[in-house]
């Protein structure tokens, strides 16, 4: 994943993620630059030699996940694999698939081109003030926050020594008491031959009882002096006495 | 200037927005349009050729006083009157695409800039340089735009006819054989 650079303002819902970058207005303006700085014909495009510098643009600039701009690299893509296909002179009369881009690229330029005139236009007007005309002061954006980790550590401090009660987590040491639960399966086993966890810690253990007796339960079964069985994954699993157990 | 043209003066002095010919009748009802021009040329005559600071522009269908360009720098670092936000490239296509396909829907916006626009569409619309003028016959009746007044008033236009004309572009939409010639 790359980052995409410029600002993404989220405006609405379905205005999508709008990216604002300071050089492209958008993929045909990317690609207008590009024939320009290779100063090609636009009637004759070179279709593969700008794919690929089209491409290389787009990773460079971080934009290969916007998607606008994918569908043009795929276009270019398109039309570079059409311009490969065998001609056939004589029959029905070939269509450049390049027609298509070529007619979008110069009616975009022609918008950029009003738009520079509207640009102009406007600067020409905000020069002249019409009397009392006072503008809405332009909204300021905030002054970048500056601070060291050191300084929003303090206020975190700050503002836990104003809470009533600073505990967030209490922990309290619950020795397991492993010994006890290790004497209590050995009383069972010397009882019955099997018997189950329920049978083993009651119908509602607490944490520590259950701790304690699992990990008795596993030292048992590790030494060999009782088995563990599960009929089947998540059931249950049944206690009885293991190979060793004669000698224990 | 004659009693008219000096009436004219008080009235664009005193209005907040530029005045049109039919408001300029309602001070006088003995003037006529052509009256009302002729004080209109009178004072930009004057204005012009007596070394004054400000100068009578058409804009938006109508006249309006203006300070002259030369000294926005000055009275700007002043702080007596500060230019408006410039509008983003984006949203400069937008326009010239709406003023020049009005009504317009996004669509059509999106499908000439390659990009998403309704973000843009909805900025000029608060900015009121843009308005809803309908819907289209289309699937979905999407809405159509174009430009208001007040687009003429930011670009100081007296209407949309000041826009340049497509033939005095230099990139015009032409066939092969004439662009190359």
């Amino acid at each position: 994943m790359s980052a995409v650079p410029g600002t993404a303002a989220p405006l609405s819902a379905d205005a999508g993620f709008i990216v604002s970058l300071d050089r492209y207005a958008g993929p045909l303006d990317l690609l207008l630059s590009l024939i320009r700085r290779e100063e090609i014909d636009i009637w004759d495009i070179p279709v593969a030699r700008i794919a690929d510098q089209f491409l290389l643009a787009i990773h460079a600039l971080g934009l290969d996940e916007a998607a606008e701009y994918l569908e043009m690299a795929a276009r270019l893509l398109r039309i570079k694999a059409q311009m490969l296909l065998p001609r056939r002179g004589d029959e029905e009369p070939w269509e450049d698939p390049r027609h298509e881009l070529v007619r979008r690229l110069l009616e975009y330029q022609q918008v950029r081109e009003i738009a520079d005139w509207l640009d102009a236009a406007s600067r020409g007007r905000a020069a002249r003030f019409a009397r009392g005309f006072v503008p809405p002061a332009p909204d300021a954006p905030p002054p970048p926050l500056e601070f060291t980790i050191e300084e929003v550590l303090e206020a975190v401090e700050r503002v836990l020594a104003m809470m009533p009660d600073p505990i967030i987590h209490r922990v309290v040491p619950r020795p397991l008491d492993v010994e006890a639960a290790t004497a209590r399966i050995l009383e069972l086993l010397a009882q019955r031959e099997a018997f189950s966890w329920r049978d083993l810690l009651g119908p509602s253990p607490s944490i520590v009882d259950a701790l304690s007796s699992l990990v008795a339960l596993l030292e048992l079964a590790r030494q060999g002096q009782l088995s563990l069985r599960q009929s089947r994954p998540f059931t249950p699993f049944v206690i009885d006495r293991g190979p060793a157990y004669a000698t224990a | 200037m004659d009693q008219r043209t000096r009436l004219l003066e008080a009235a664009l002095f005193a209005a907040p927005r530029p005045l049109a010919l039919d408001e300029l009748a309602v001070l006088d009802a003995e003037a006529s349009d052509a009256d009302w021009l002729r004080a209109v040329q009178e004072l930009k005559e004057h204005y012009d050729n007596e070394g004054h600071g400000v100068e009578v522009a058409e804009i938006a269908g109508g006249y309006q006083v203006l300070t002259r360009q030369a000294f926005a720098e000055a009275i700007e670092r002043a702080a007596f009157a500060a230019r408006p936000v410039r509008l983003s490239a984006a949203a400069l296509e937008v326009l010239a695409i709406i003023a020049y396909r009005q009504p317009a829907g996004r669509a059509e916006v999106e499908e000439i800039r390659g990009v998403s626009s309704a973000g843009v569409l909805r900025l000029l619309q608060e900015r009121g340089l843009i308005e809803v003028t309908g819907r289209s016959e289309g699937l979905g009746r999407p809405l159509l735009y174009a430009t208001t007044p007040l687009f003429l008033e930011y670009l100081g236009l007296g209407d949309l006819g000041d826009l340049p004309r497509s033939d005095e572009l230099s990139i015009a939409l032409a066939p092969p054989q004439a662009a190359a010639g």
